[in-house]
């Protein structure tokens, strides 16, 4: 067998066991659910029609999935490299600052407005992810515990900020709402003109999509998954910190300076989370605001990533996957009053079943030796 | 009172969850598995703490409750790292998916929809040196309002302690974290042990997080564990892998926990006005200084984190 045919096997193969993960999942939040007293096949049913339902249900999703991919990336190329980035969520909050106060306090003209905002963004994230790249490579600090720290200070930081008598909005600890000429929403102006609304008002379907801050920070998401991918496996970079990530010690011995590898490899995860961020805040939120808890964009990236496997491509539908649980999950409770919380059950599940990829093969080794231990026995008598 | 007293005493009472936390992860990596699913350990157990307190109307049942809870998760983390060799890095963030959802889930159930539990008010844990010393002397300010739960977790430090280092079961640990296959040569079981040290520090991960919500607090809130389980992963670092190590640093965290509360006091601010989202940053970064000053020295058990798997 050619080596290709070897990897496509190996890649149809991760896929079954991927899809496998994910039934399991919802099997097991099916059985916790019927154990509570409710009907799990009523509760799937009102997870799937809340998430496809309606053109505007669908647009959440995307809108959903947006960050989620791009937080994935940044977990799924730390994997690749060989380190840990549980940092995403603090760098996905310096992105989402720095986006903030370039896009509400900056007077630009459009056209430069967003690149500004998004390189902002993309910078002050991938500066925070490599600062934890810093403390590995100089200080030898373990990134995942570095990282965990840093999301903590990223995560006061915010809220120092956003509560400056000089930067909060009166009476509230927002900041101010970014100008227009940031925005990425699709039309935002045109959508509740009068000419605009005649023209909804003939197209239901587009009209519902309108209703929802639709946004063009899903491109900018998908095509930069295509570029990590390119970057990965096509350039020599990308080749060295794979190379980095797989072995250290061959690294070293080919002359691969290991240190700025990982300091590189940090600021582009830091940079992808960080991106995250500033989209979410040009294309929905427009804002940022005190925080009370984590939001999760950066730790949900983990999960997504894992359940791609580390695949750049497999990020956009895992994704999207993920937006789908967040989005149509929480719906279960209106409807039926079961607890929401049964979709961190299931993704937890699901992230268990991902993190054993030997469980099948032991099992079957199990029930291998069990067989010929009862036949042995049999043979005994 | 006296400054001195309250810092130290408030020290103390921060320490404890941390402390008993960190104990559970030394257990389980010193056998050779990283237990990053403390946090949700704990945040089961802070649940599970403050619920079964609440409906026995006994601390020390809700406690006991907490510790079966973080054991239970820890069983499935040591079922998915031992005998199917998972990632632990993986199977542990997935118990922090797990912990937290089954903890909201049945809060809801319970508690009529709601994320957090009512109040323990006189159902909290008791404080067993209150009224022992004279009222307002440094001793009574120090000790007299320590719950149970301190006391159990600073006298837990030397058993540990001495279980590592003193005993047949802690050579035979030890002996896994840093090479499972000669363990493993000389007869010793090494998933058996494993599954021991994993569910034993789920079950301290349990007792951490109803140190939270029966001692510390008197309630279950979402937002009552927030990084403590990670914290306590770093308190191992810092601590090389030892208890008496991990002590120190929980008690470093605690105190800079109390340092954030004083100079939060209206009377300090006004004087030295720190504003309190700083405030609270205080812990994360003193951590981070302590971490780039000390890590360097720390070495892990050279084995853990690698399933171990037997030839056949």
């Amino acid at each position: 067998m050619n080596n290709r045919k070897l990897h496509k096997k190996e890649w149809v193969s991760a896929l079954k066991f991927t899809f496998f993960s994910i039934f399991i999942g919802l099997l097991v939040g099916a059985i916790v659910l019927a154990f509570s007293g409710y009907n799990p096949i009523q509760a799937y049913s009102i997870m799937l029609s809340g998430i496809f339902s309606k053109p505007s249900y669908i647009s959440y999703v995307v809108i959903y999935a947006t960050p989620l991919i791009l937080t994935g990336l940044s977990v799924a190329f730390s994997f690749k490299t060989g380190l840990f980035n549980i940092g995403a969520e603090g760098q996905f909050i310096i992105g989402s600052l720095a986006a903030a106060l370039i896009g509400g306090y900056l007077n630009l003209p459009a056209y430069i407005h967003v690149p500004v905002c998004i390189l902002g963004a993309i910078l002050a994230g991938g500066l925070w992810g490599a600062f934890s790249g810093f403390l590995k490579a100089k200080f030898n600090v373990n990134e995942v515990i570095s990282t965990i720290m840093l999301n903590w200070i990223a995560f006061h930081l915010n809220n120092f900020v956003v509560t400056r008598p000089s930067i909060k909005r009166e009476g509230m600890n927002v900041t101010q709402f970014i100008a227009d000429t940031a925005r990425i929403e699709i039309l935002p102006k045109w959508k509740n003109c009068e000419a605009a609304l005649a023209f909804r008002e003939a197209h239901p379907i587009i009209n519902d999509l309108l209703r929802t801050p639709l946004n063009a920070g899903i491109i900018i998401a998908i095509v930069t998954a295509f570029l990590i991918k390119y970057l990965l496996d096509r350039t020599s970079l990308g080749y060295s910190l794979r190379v980095v990530g797989d072995n250290v010690n061959s690294a070293e011995y080919n002359g691969i300076n290991v240190k700025k590898n990982i300091i590189i490899s940090m600021l582009i995860c830091g940079m992808l989370a960080g991106a995250a961020g500033g989209l979410q805040v040009l294309g929905r939120t427009r804002n940022v605001a005190e925080l009370a808890a984590m939001e999760s964009y950066g730790f949900n990236g983990i999960s997504v990533a894992l359940i791609a496997r580390n695949s750049p491509i497999g990020c956009i539908f895992s994704g999207l996957f993920f937006a789908m649980l967040t989005y149509g999950g929480p719906k279960i409770q209106s409807a039926l009053g079961a607890p929401r919380e049964i979709i961190n059950i299931v993704i937890g599940t699901i992230i268990l079943f991902v993190a054993v990829p030997k469980l099948l093969s032991i099992l079957k080794s199990k029930f291998k030796r069990t067989i010929i231990n009862t036949k042995i026995s049999k043979g005994d008598e | 009172m006296d400054i001195f007293a309250f810092v130290l005493s408030t020290t103390f009472m921060y320490s404890a969850p941390l402390i008993f936390t960190a104990l559970g992860g030394v257990l389980s990596e010193k056998g050779g598995v990283v237990n990053i699913g403390l946090e949700g350990m704990m945040y089961f157990g802070a649940f599970m703490g403050a619920a079964i307190a609440y409906y026995s109307g006994n601390p020390w049942i809700g406690f006991l409750a907490a510790g079966i809870g973080g054991g239970l998760l820890a069983l499935l983390h040591a079922v998915a790292c031992v005998t199917f060799k998972a990632n632990n890095t993986i199977s542990g963030l997935a118990i922090n998916f797990i912990g937290p959802g089954f903890a909201l889930f049945l809060s809801r159930i319970m508690f009529d929809g709601a994320t957090y539990t009512l109040p323990l008010a006189d159902k909290k844990m008791g404080m067993p040196l209150k009224g022992f010393f004279m009222k307002d002397s440094f001793l009574d300010n120090l000790l007299g309002s320590q719950c149970h739960t301190t006391f159990i977790a600073f006298l837990l430090v030397p058993v540990v302690w001495f279980i590592l280092q003193k005993t047949r079961l802690g050579l035979r640990i030890r002996a896994i974290g840093e090479y499972p296959k000669a363990a493993d040569t000389l007869g010793i079981n090494v998933a058996k042990i494993q599954y021991f040290v994993v569910i034993a520090g789920g079950v301290l991960a349990g007792f951490g997080g109803a140190t939270l919500s029966i001692a510390v607090s008197s309630a279950f809130n979402p937002t009552i564990v927030t990084g403590q389980g990670f914290i306590a992963l770093s308190a191992i670092v810092f601590g090389k892998w030892k208890p008496q190590g991990a002590l120190v640093a929980c008690l470093i965290f605690g105190f800079s926990t109390a340092i954030g509360i004083v100079l939060g006091w209206s009377s300090v601010q006004a004087v030295f006005p720190v504003p309190s989202q700083i405030l609270a940053m205080l812990p994360f970064v003193i951590s981070l200084v302590i971490l780039v000053s000390f890590v360097g020295k720390s070495v892990a058990p050279s084995s853990v984190g690698i399933p171990y798997e037997k030839d056949n």
